[in-house]
């Protein structure tokens, strides 16, 4: 009972009868795929106000809106089309592009995805246990020093160096994580605090390391040598294509989270600590002991999310390498509803729009900041199942007809 | 571990034949004995003995001018460990005899190990350390973590977790960015900031509140939204014309007379301009009303046992929507004192600043005084990475900008006294 006394905030463990409207978990784990694809929509329509507002023509249009309103809805319809079909151009389907590099966007979707989906797996395994994990940013970052580490220092044979490469990644952030785990077990310090703050101390640490010898090249950039090539994730496709088979380690990542939460032990053990803490308790499960183990399975996972930017994109390691890969992964794994497979499609959903938004930038004139407002649009209306009815024509026109949307499922 | 953080303080009675007392808290004592020894094996004998460390402790126009001084680094800094020391050794012996040990104590075990540092961090360095300068700049940098800290206090008092300070703080220092530059009046900029900060504290209690969603995720969105949009505005809106958008005018500095010329503490404390005074009155008017008003009672109530509120008629969720929007309303006020120099905005000018509001909140155990002194100390961590980064030290500055996030993990874990939430932070009230 100390443990609980000594809690900061109870928010991931409320108390037992309050369960049904527990929390977003819940929520999203109830919501089908029409409010999920229904909030998808609703945030890109949001954004393209956003997109429209910034638009020097429609504002220059909308002095005169009253005079020629056609003028106003042309420059806005316009700006939002270019806008969401450069988009498309980046992450799909280059429908302007020459023979084989039509293809290209969606192989740069599938290589933005690999991160998001380790961590996002990682994330969600959290999830599904009742912890909340916002650390994933630094264990991301530690996960990414590791693998430079080795890249950077050892000779190894070719597969030997990549692997002992991915293994120090997932040892350390499992590390790194595993400090949120065994305060919140011994202590009970609440998770979401301590990886808040171990976070800011991942990426001080690791912006030290890299003015060291340790990581650093020697010149007065914060900046690691290049990791040799035998630790690189070996390319897929060929050298035209930055494909690497780190994506099939990933879908191979989920597979694997799939059978540890549905059909092992510990993973029962997890889901039962995130159903119901004190009825695992009771029932004998060591929820210490699970905190502790959630919390190094996540953080596995996600310094594998770093080793694979390192590794398979970006070869040498900053202080912004993890960018936000850490943040961006909260949001899969809810939007994945902390299952596998969905982790998998809303990894390749937001690695389609970080793979697709430098081209908005160039071809458009829509800075990237606009994919962290469609991810975050998209994050608060799954979460809100009524809002989304609410603002939905679809629902609308069902309550018109004399059918009452359901309030606890769409 | 978690059976010490519950024993109850002891408390001096007469011992009587066979009676059960509570077990004594080492914890603390062996904590100061730690830190006495390390500062007096690291900061007192690994310094070299013909050193010297200069102060700057006077600046122009106070009344006495105080001359740069130097002390000799060893025998000051081992002078200042010994009494760490000795106090150390006090207050084993008095939680050995069951006394309480005075508030004070800690203050002082804080101030001399501080200074010992000091000593240290600056011995043998050709310049001197300019204290006015650590001290005013420390108090600058503190501003908004202390409205921020006030923000999530109001906010978790009434049981709503406040993660999204940070979109807050940059809503707020967006707007008081915009605002002030189109009107060129860096008041008007001042006043529109709460507006931002409300704004973003109405949708997060509104998420909470009506559709019950997890307070901590809807505040880790709430600040990538906030992020995004403000982002995407600067990036078109803002760049597309700065000198009309992006170029605010300085809030003036309004020296409080006679006060403002006393040494050391009139330049520190009353030479500024009209937000720091702002956080005076919001610290002072805030610790009166949380603990002594109907106001505060109501709120705290409502934070505490929801159900019980609504038994003597408090409306639960009413009052948690107004306090959250006041919270964010606070808090844009602190994003307001981010740019109230006159800086222009930048993508993510706070920088992780509202994360370290919501830990000096907890450091602060949840009331506006402490919060008050745990954001002058991460001010001071803040201050002193700069000041040092400028004169050079021995220590690596990303060392001491880890310090306060160290700092809140240890208190989150229990190791610097008992941290204890409102009871029903983050749960929706239902009836």
């Amino acid at each position: 009972m100390t443990t609980t006394d000594t809690l900061v905030a109870p928010s991931a463990q409320p108390p037992a009868g309050q369960t049904r409207e527990r929390n977003l978990l819940q929520e999203v784990l109830d919501s089908s795929w029409l409010v999920i694809i229904l909030a998808i929509v609703t945030a890109l329509v949001a954004s393209s106000v956003l997109i429209a507002a910034a638009n020097t023509e429609v504002q220059e249009s909308a002095a005169y809106l009253f005079a020629r309103p056609s003028d106003f809805f042309g420059a806005a319809w316009d700006a939002i089309y270019s806008a969401y079909s450069a988009l498309f151009r980046g992450a799909v389907f280059d429908y302007q592009a020459e023979g084989v590099r039509q293809i290209r966007p969606i192989t740069e979707t599938m290589v933005a995805s690999v991160p998001l989906i380790f961590t996002g797996l990682g994330l969600a395994v959290g999830f599904r246990s009742g912890l909340f994990n916002i650390g994933a940013q630094g264990q991301v970052l530690m996960g990414a020093a590791a693998a430079t580490y080795v890249g950077i220092t050892f000779d190894l044979p070719v597969v030997v160096h990549v692997v002992l490469a991915c293994l120090a990644a997932m040892v350390v952030g499992a590390l790194w994580a595993g400090i949120a785990g065994l305060l919140k077990a011994r202590t009970g310090a609440n998770e979401v605090i301590v990886t808040i703050m171990l976070n800011s101390i991942a990426l001080y640490l690791v912006s030290y390391l890299l003015t060291t010898t340790l990581l650093a090249q020697g010149g007065t950039r914060p900046i690691s040598p290049k990791v040799a090539d035998t630790a690189w994730f070996p390319r897929m496709l060929g050298d035209s294509f930055r494909l690497h088979w780190g994506f099939v380690v990933a879908l191979l990542a989920a597979v694997g989270v799939w059978w540890l939460m549905e059909r092992s032990v510990l993973g029962f053990q997890f889901r039962a600590v995130g159903a119901n803490q004190r009825a695992a308790r009771t029932a004998g499960i060591r929820v210490n002991l699970v905190f502790v183990a959630v919390m190094l399975t996540a953080g596995a996972l996600a310094g594998m999310g770093g080793a694979a930017q390192i590794l398979g994109t970006d070869k040498t390691l900053q202080a912004g390498s993890a960018g936000s890969i850490g943040f961006d992964a909260i949001t899969v794994a809810l939007l994945g509803r902390s299952k596998p497979l969905g982790t998998v499609l809303a990894a390749l959903l937001f690695g389609a729009l970080r793979a697709g938004s430098p081209l908005m930038q160039t071809s458009a004139a829509t800075p990237i900041d606009i994919v962290l407002v469609i991810q975050a649009s998209i994050v608060l209306l799954i979460a809100a199942p009524p809002l989304v009815r609410a603002l939905s024509p679809i629902h609308w026109i069902g309550r018109r007809l004399g059918r009452s949307t359901k309030e606890a499922v769409a | 571990m978690s059976a010490l953080t519950s024993t109850p303080p002891a408390t001096p009675q007469v011992q009587t034949a066979g009676a059960v007392q509570a077990r004594i808290a080492w914890r603390t004592p062996v904590i100061y004995g730690v830190v006495s020894l390390i500062s007096l094996v690291v900061f007192a004998l690994m310094t070299p003995g013909d050193d010297t460390t200069r102060f700057m402790v006077s600046s122009r126009g106070d009344f006495t001018e105080i001359a740069p001084f130097a002390v000799p680094s060893q025998l000051t800094a081992l002078l200042l460990s010994v009494v760490a020391v000795a106090l150390a050794a006090w207050a084993t012996w008095m939680t050995a005899q069951r006394v309480k040990v005075p508030a004070w104590l800690p203050m002082v075990f804080g101030g001399v190990v501080l200074l010992a540092f000091l000593v240290w961090v600056m011995a043998g360095n050709s310049n001197a350390m300019p204290v006015t300068v650590l001290l005013t700049s420390a108090l600058v940098l503190a501003v908004p973590l202390v409205f921020g800290a006030m923000a999530g206090l109001l906010c978790e008092r009434s049981g709503i977790i406040n993660i999204a300070i940070e979109g807050q703080l940059l809503g707020g220092a967006f707007l008081a960015v915009v605002v002030g530059s189109q009107t060129g009046n860096p008041y008007l900029g001042l006043v529109a900031a709460p507006l931002a900060g409300a704004l973003v504290g109405w949708v997060l209690v509104t998420f909470a509140v009506k559709y019950r969603i997890d307070q901590i995720i809807v505040g880790v969105v709430l600040n990538v939204l906030v992020i995004g949009i403000t982002n995407y505005l600067f990036s078109t809106v803002l760049t597309q014309n700065p000198q009309a958008l992006n170029n605010p005018p300085r809030l003036p500095t309004l020296p409080i007379p006679v006060l403002s010329s006393i040494p050391v503490i009139g330049p520190v404390l009353f030479n500024h301009s009209i937000v720091i005074y702002l956080m005076y009155v919001a610290v002072a008017v805030l610790q009166v009303m949380v603990f002594r008003s109907r106001w505060g009672l109501r709120m705290r109530s409502v934070g505490e046992h929801p159900k019980a509120a609504d038994t003597v008629g408090i409306n639960v969720n009413r009052t948690r929507v107004r306090n959250t929007v006041l919270g964010g309303a606070v808090a844009g006020l602190g994003g307001a004192a981010l740019v109230a120099a006159g800086l222009a905005f930048t993508k993510e000018l706070t920088s992780g600043k509202g994360y370290i509001a919501l830990a000096a909140m907890i450091l602060g155990r949840w009331s506006p005084k402490g919060a008050l002194a745990a954001s002058l100390l991460f001010g001071f961590a803040d201050a002193l990475r700069q000041v040092l980064n400028n004169l050079g030290s021995p220590v690596p500055s990303q060392f001491l900008a880890m310090l306060p996030y160290l700092a809140t993990i240890f208190a989150v874990a229990g190791l610097v006294g008992r941290v204890r939430a409102p009871a029903a932070e983050g749960i929706p009230y239902v009836k």
